[in-house]
């Protein structure tokens, strides 16, 4: 066998650099449908698993098999987790070969496959290439499989590139195939051949390596969709209707994993219901049905799916039934771009509805408040008798988080004002009327005995008895108390979360899944000498604390994405007085926002 | 809520108790008899008032729920989402027993998918279509079970077949499917009846004239004119009071002609005694020529109690969803510390 390392020449510079010990990117780059996710993700966690900071972000089409797919794996020892270029590039892709070797910075690395027939040419990257026809004409696995064993190839030769060691493999993929030995022995061993292959036939010159911490000892690793089902299901959620959409299907996967394992009764019965609906429409109605007659209820969906859903959520509104919505937002308007990342929802839930319509929404940036606002979105719902939307996005959704185990809820459930048959009595019952001045009405259940408990809910026009009315009075009365329960709202929903610097002149106020970007971006004008303030808003209506944070601050950036400031524009009609102190960095294309867009937009920023 | 006066049932409720708000729809509609006629089997079922929910969408024959029981809870929603409505709703109960009121734009037009969809999932529930081939709140646009061929003085020549919900229902694997007349209250007492107590969805059309709208001119769909009432589209904001059309008790197997308000006829046949029930293919053949012959054949058309109902598909115990206390909701510590371990 001939030697298979490029010895091109490289920068010096990158020798006389040393090693780079957790600190770098990789990107997988394979065609979609080629079974690669399980050699990503088998990656992902063995660094996971040896104590390192790590993220992943699966960049695919949306397609069954043939078009590009990426996966970035980002290292830090210092915890960073958002997008970044990488430096080190798998390129298993014969389309997309040519412009990802061209994105490679210098002194970057490629590990190519040498059957693709490439001819390397930039002469600043380090060179490695694998025979993957040949590393795998051994294995057992004949027939179409082996080409989704072909991708256990790069797993070892990055096994000896990175000195990842095998056994964090194996224990990975064990994990990824639910310890189902055959199909492990079976990947192992071709990231074992292909390691001792490698040792023989590599040598390796960049400065990338792995090198065990114990940083991630405490963590779990999750997609922030299995965090907000398992939230629901701790939360005591009962029904799911849904229809499929990426990227809001595998929330739902997730729920039909987990409550038949947690939700069957002693008698082998159900304690829940989960509906695959005919559409979104139907998927809303069947939620607020359930909610209607008492059932914790919720779908996930993603924007086409709210578009469809905006008749029901009016009606939820007006009607003042309790919903969850999971919105997985990805990038519209239209089918969009299916499969990538957006926050482009914003504004159209926060309004969704015809006429005077405001939705409470819930913003989680992290698999730990995917679980925490997957139970606190039913206790909202309950307790304000409204929809709840829950806003995560694709990048939040779909990947895998770092984060601390999910602590149990505190607390018991909190259902609202429902009253039983005996707390009826014998006055009559008054469904819409503000007994304590909140905005939020007593309710009863189908079911109650107590014959005066009955209502008919109606979307049409109504008074204080829920009775049909077009009195004008009736009209306005029951529209201006639903803006009131709103207000209350305000107080119920989580706070922001706030970061302050004494002085900070530039604040920047952010939400969801782009914290993390912030959060790099802020570290590193910190240690530059620039100050910032950051406001995450957890939740919308937004209360007190935000105007005290723009107010604290000349001038406050707020980022998002999305292509119009959405939030940005929600907050000036907040704060009309604090306007000109608002300025929007919003941008969409479909990628997650790195740290390096939010650090330039700061800069930009005119005091 | 009304207190019992006279004659009460086995529960010690009187007919009025099983009452509602007064109809604000047209005098002599249809849809008034059949609110009646829900009272009155109701009342002699000695149902449970609590134990019904009301369910519709949106259009004349949705609005009804608010004028029979009174004392049961229920839901006026959307045009044609009552279905979903009410699935989910029978899911967080299914000790509930519903009746769903519904028309034939909401279900044959706006609500067919949904509709199919709950005929599917057999969801427990009586669903009642108040079916008179109009749109009568925008004020007389052809529905989607509108005959072919139909004239309406506002919406003109209707040139699309029209959909027979029936045959709808029975494709979609309707386990109860019933056509009858609004005017035939014993038919639809009796129909009633074994819907409320049929396992799985129940679906009953019944034809009920628009008073109104339904001011058919070229009368396809039968053999006279002799239009007394009709008046012409400048004065279609007036309604005349009519009165309601009854049908006398006719056989097994007879054919009755009904005139209609505005002149034109119905032929309604009552199916023969020994008429089958339980074959899927005849119903549907035998629908399919009634609607040749523009003829509406009452009565139990399709019966099959076989499929199990969407609680026993999902595999629901006997306590409903709603009613779970928190200990049977929420998963335990060591459930949550077993899932976390997990994810290491």
């Amino acid at each position: 066998m001939d030697m298979k390392i490029e010895t091109l020449p490289h920068p010096d510079q990158d020798r006389e650099r040393g090693p780079i010990i957790n600190d770098f990117s990789l990107v997988v780059a394979t065609a979609n449908g080629t079974g690669s996710q399980t050699a990503n993700l088998a990656l992902l966690r063995s660094i996971f698993k040896l104590g390192i900071p790590v993220h992943g972000k699966n960049i695919f089409p949306s397609n069954i098999q043939g078009l590009p797919t990426w996966y970035h794996i980002r290292v830090s020892h210092e915890g960073y987790v958002a997008r970044r270029p990488s430096e080190i590039l798998i390129a298993y892709n014969p389309a997309t070969l040519l412009e990802d070797v061209a994105e490679l910075p210098p002194g970057g690395v490629c590990v190519y496959n040498e059957d693709l027939g490439f001819v390397p040419e930039r002469d600043d990257l380090c060179y490695y290439a694998l025979p993957v026809k040949e590393l795998i004409a051994t294995s057992e696995i004949k027939g179409k499989l082996r080409d989704y064993i072909a991708n256990m190839t790069f797993v070892g030769a990055l096994a000896y590139l990175l000195e990842i060691p095998l056994v964090a493999i194996e224990e990975s993929l064990s994990y990824h195939f639910r310890h189902r030995q055959k199909l492990v022995d079976s990947n192992m061993e071709v990231v074992r051949s292909t390691y001792n292959w490698s040792v023989e036939n590599l040598s390796k010159v960049d400065p990338y390596r792995i090198e065990p911490m114990d940083k991630t000892k405490d963590l779990i690793l999750m997609t922030g969709n299995e965090a907000g089902a398992l939230g629901a299901i701790f939360g005591g959620v009962s029904f799911v209707a849904w229809y499929p959409i990426t990227p809001s299907t595998s929330f739902v996967d997730a729920l039909r994993e987990f409550l038949p394992e947690l939700r069957i009764d002693d008698q082998g019965k159900a304690t829940y219901s989960v509906i695959q609906a005919e559409d979104e429409l139907a998927a809303i109605g069947m939620v607020l049905g359930a909610g209607w007659a008492g059932a914790r209820a919720l779908t996930a969906t993603s924007g086409p799916g709210i578009s469809l859903m905006s008749e029901f959520a009016g009606l939820g509104y007006f009607a003042e039934v309790p919903a969850v919505i999971w919105d997985i937002q990805r990038v519209g308007p239209s089918t969009g771009l299916p499969t990538r990342t957006s926050q482009g929802d914003v504004t159209f839930v926060y309004y969704l509805g015809h006429g005077d319509t405001c939705n409470v929404i819930l913003f989680p940036s992290s698999i730990e408040e995917c679980f925490e606002f997957g139970y606190t979105s039913h206790d909202l719902a309950e307790v304000l008798q409204t929809p709840v939307f829950v806003l995560s996005d694709l990048d939040m959704g779909m990947n895998n988080w770092m984060g601390k185990p999910f602590r149990y809820p505190e607390g018991p459930l909190q259902r609202g004002k429902v009253l039983s048959a005996e707390e009826v009595g014998s006055d009559p019952f008054v469904r819409y009327r503000d007994v304590d001045g909140d905005g939020i009405g007593y309710r009863t259940l189908p079911g109650n005995t107590n014959p005066l408990g009955a209502y008919l809910t109606r979307g049409t026009g109504h008074d204080e008895n829920a009775n049909y009315s077009e009195r004008a009075e009736d009209w306005a009365e029951n529209s201006e108390r639903l803006a009131r329960k709103f207000d209350t709202a305000r107080e119920l929903v989580p706070g922001p979360e706030i970061s302050s610097m004494s002085d900070a002149r530039v604040g920047i106020i952010a939400f969801g899944s782009t914290r993390y970007a912030v959060d790099e971006a802020r570290d590193r004008l910190s240690h530059s000498g620039f100050s910032t303030g950051f406001l995450r808003v957890r939740a919308l209506p937004v209360n007190g604390e935000v105007r005290t944070f723009i107010e604290q601050h000349e001038k406050v950036l707020v980022v998002e994405m999305n292509r119009d400031g959405q939030l940005h524009n929600i907050l000036q009609t907040e704060y009309p007085d604090l306007a000109t102190r608002l300025v929007s960095a919003a941008y969409l294309d479909g990628m997650p926002l790195t740290a390096e867009w939010v650090q330039a937009r700061v800069l930009r920023v005119k005091l | 809520m009304k207190r019992a006066t006279g004659r009460v049932n086995r529960i010690g409720l009187s007919r009025s108790e099983y009452g509602g708000d007064p109809s604000t729809l047209c005098k002599g509609c249809g849809h008034n008899s059949i609110a009646s006629q829900i009272i009155q089997v109701a009342f002699e079922l000695s149902l449970k008032p609590h134990e019904i929910i009301k369910l519709s969408g949106i259009g004349c024959s949705s609005k009804s729920p608010a004028y029979f029981l009174g004392m049961s809870h229920g839901f006026n929603s959307l045009h044609g989402r009552m279905p979903a409505l009410g699935t989910g709703a029978l899911m967080a109960n299914h000790s509930l027993r519903a009746i769903g009121v519904s028309g034939d734009g909401d279900t044959g037009s706006i609500g067919i998918g949904q509709f199919k969809h709950l005929v599917r999932r057999n969801v427990q529930m009586v669903y009642l279509i108040e079916n008179n081939g109009v749109y009568g709140l925008t004020k007389g646009q052809f529905s989607a079970t509108a005959d072919e061929g139909q004239g309406l003085k506002y919406a003109g020549h209707n040139p699309f077949p029209e959909i027979d919900l029936c045959i709808e229902a029975i494709v979609a694997g309707c386990g109860f499917v019933a056509r009858s007349f609004a005017g035939d209250a014993k038919q639809v007492r009796s129909l009633l009846k074994a819907a409320l107590s049929h396992r799985g969805t129940a679906v009953l059309d019944i034809i009920s004239p628009c008073v109104a709208f339904n001011n058919d001119d070229s009368s396809t769909k039968s053999y006279g004119y002799g239009r007394t009432n009709q008046y012409p589209l400048q004065e279609i904001g007036y309604v005349p009071v009519a009165e309601e059309i009854v049908v006398d008790d006719y056989e097994p197997g007879e054919l009755r002609v009904i005139e209609l308000h505005d002149g034109s006829y119905i032929r309604l046949r009552k199916l023969e005694a020994d008429y089958d029930a339980g074959d899927r293919i005849r119903a549907v053949e035998r629908l399919q020529r009634a609607q040749e012959s523009r003829e509406f054949v009452t009565g139990l058309l399709y019966f099959d109690s076989s499929r199990p109902s969407l609680a026993e598909t999902n595999n629901l115990g006997d306590a409903p969803l709603a009613s779970l206390p928190e200990a049977r909701l929420r998963p335990t510590h060591e459930d949550l510390e077993g899932i976390m371990r997990r994810f290491r």
